[in-house]
């Protein structure tokens, strides 16, 4: 009996099926998810969402939000969601670049320290998403 | 009466403008669906979103007392976000929704202040010595939920605050191709039972583990509900801009070719008359001429 994931942003549907495992990147530390799992409702950090279908894998980078398993559906409502081989790496790196550019001069008000902390693992959970895509890449004949 | 090669001129550049203005409705005509596809594409998170919270409120019992859902006793002050486009010649689109936000402000009886999304809004209420926030602009052409997020931060910081004790939205709601309608609707503090209204109530609810708790679940999903509702305000708007700039658009081109239509008419008239007028001359010459020839050969005669 696999799961029926669903991960939504405030845009569009990003993906929704059947899957076997999820690992998210819960508020309160990494979840791994399998059918039968407890109801939960939580919050999720930006990070790397990991997602298993048979014997393949495929990455999310999200932007942090909520998570809201029942029974056999995991519902993900995401701030942002990208597949990983839609990341275009040079712009997610100029993100974290700017972020971090930024935070060497942490501002005083502390949501906007807060706000570019979150900016900052934002982007490097896109990069880290879109790493592993490329080591298999390379794997293939170029 | 102008020459026939002034009219002419003058139904070549009806003409060119004409094809302008068609060239604008299909540009117009396919934006509309994309915008509509925009406001479609937000409806899944938007109902998960209310269900979660119906979920969290219904398990967290008396802890849903959050003050971006809670009614302040006393009103002071009130924000009204006015959402417009950044372009003209869309007709009387900006003007209706402004109006709508005065006439609103008007019979408010409290003082209100303005944050505007879009140029045109902003543009109205300088005209009118309206007391501005913020202002926002230039969204791009199919903005995200991040395009707006700076302006939903800015009333819900000064919400909380107590700059202000209520918010409202006033936008353009899309409802057909032909028909847009501009509405005010309170954005803050949320309205709980609304939110939640359309969901099935009761019922037992899944024993569901929280983490961290339901106050932090809380705290994150009000204000990205908040968000949700001022951008698909804005997509709204901007699907009815569309849509009111095709009509407009059509207008146009209606009016090019009935112009068009006249001109041609004055013209062949006046061509005919030019026409009418040469003949005349030519007739008007040979006759004076006959005259004349007559004239010559009866005088000869009585020389004889």
């Amino acid at each position: 009996m696999p799961l029926n994931l669903e991960i939504v942003t405030g845009e569009r549907e990003v993906f929704k099926g059947d899957v076997d495992m999820i690992n998210v990147p819960g508020g309160d530390g990494d979840m791994g998810i399998l059918p039968k799992h407890a109801p939960v409702l939580s919050t999720l950090k930006p990070g790397v969402l990991r997602v298993r279908i048979g014997n393949d894998q495929q990455e999310f980078a999200i932007g942090g939000g909520f998570i809201n398993i029942l029974g056999d559906h995991v519902i993900i409502l995401a701030d942002s969601a990208e597949r990983a081989d839609e990341i275009d790496i040079a712009r997610a790196e100029a993100a974290r670049l700017r972020a971090e550019e930024m935070l060497r001069n942490p501002p005083e008000n502390k949501e906007d320290l807060f706000r570019l902390e979150a900016a900052l693992r934002k982007s490097e959970a896109r990069l880290k998403a879109a790493s592993r895509r490329s080591t298999r890449r390379t794997e293939l004949p170029t | 009466m102008a020459t026939a090669r002034e009219i002419r001129r003058r139904i070549r550049s009806v003409r060119n403008i004409r094809q302008i203005t068609r060239a604008l409705e299909a540009v117009s005509a396919s934006k509309v669906r994309r915008a509509q596809d925009a406001v479609q594409g937000t409806r899944p998170y938007a109902s998960k979103a209310r269900q979660l919270l119906a979920d969290v409120a219904a398990l967290a019992g008396g802890e849903t007392r959050h003050p971006l859902l809670t009614r302040r006793d006393v009103v002071n002050s009130a924000y009204i976000l006015l959402i417009t486009s950044d372009r003209g010649l869309c007709g009387a689109f900006n003007t209706n929704v402004a109006r709508e936000a005065f006439d609103f402000a008007r019979d408010y009886g409290k003082p209100v202040s303005y944050v505007t999304i879009g140029r045109k809004g902003r543009d109205f209420l300088y005209r009118r010595g309206r007391k501005i926030v913020a202002e926002f602009a230039n969204l791009p052409a199919r903005p995200s939920l991040l395009d707006t997020t700076a302006a939903t931060r800015t009333l819900i910081q000064d919400f909380l605050d107590g700059k202000c004790d209520e918010v409202y939205l006033a936008y353009t709601e899309f409802r057909s191709m032909v028909s847009q309608r501009p509405v005010i609707r309170r954005l803050l503090p949320l309205a709980a039972e609304e939110l939640a209204g359309d969901l099935p109530k009761g019922g037992p609810r899944p024993a569901y583990e929280f983490e961290p708790g339901p106050a932090e679940i809380l705290d994150g999903l009000l204000p990205r509900l908040t968000e949700m509702q001022v951008y698909v305000a804005v997509l709204e708007s901007l699907a009815s801009e569309h849509a009111a700039r095709m009509v407009a658009m059509r207008n146009a081109t209606d009016s090019a070719s009935d112009l068009i239509f006249s001109l041609t008419l004055s013209y062949n008239k006046a061509r005919q008359q030019g026409i009418t007028n040469e003949l005349l001359d030519i007739a008007g010459g040979t006759s004076a001429l006959e005259q004349a020839l007559k004239e010559a050969a009866a005088a000869s005669r009585l020389r004889e």
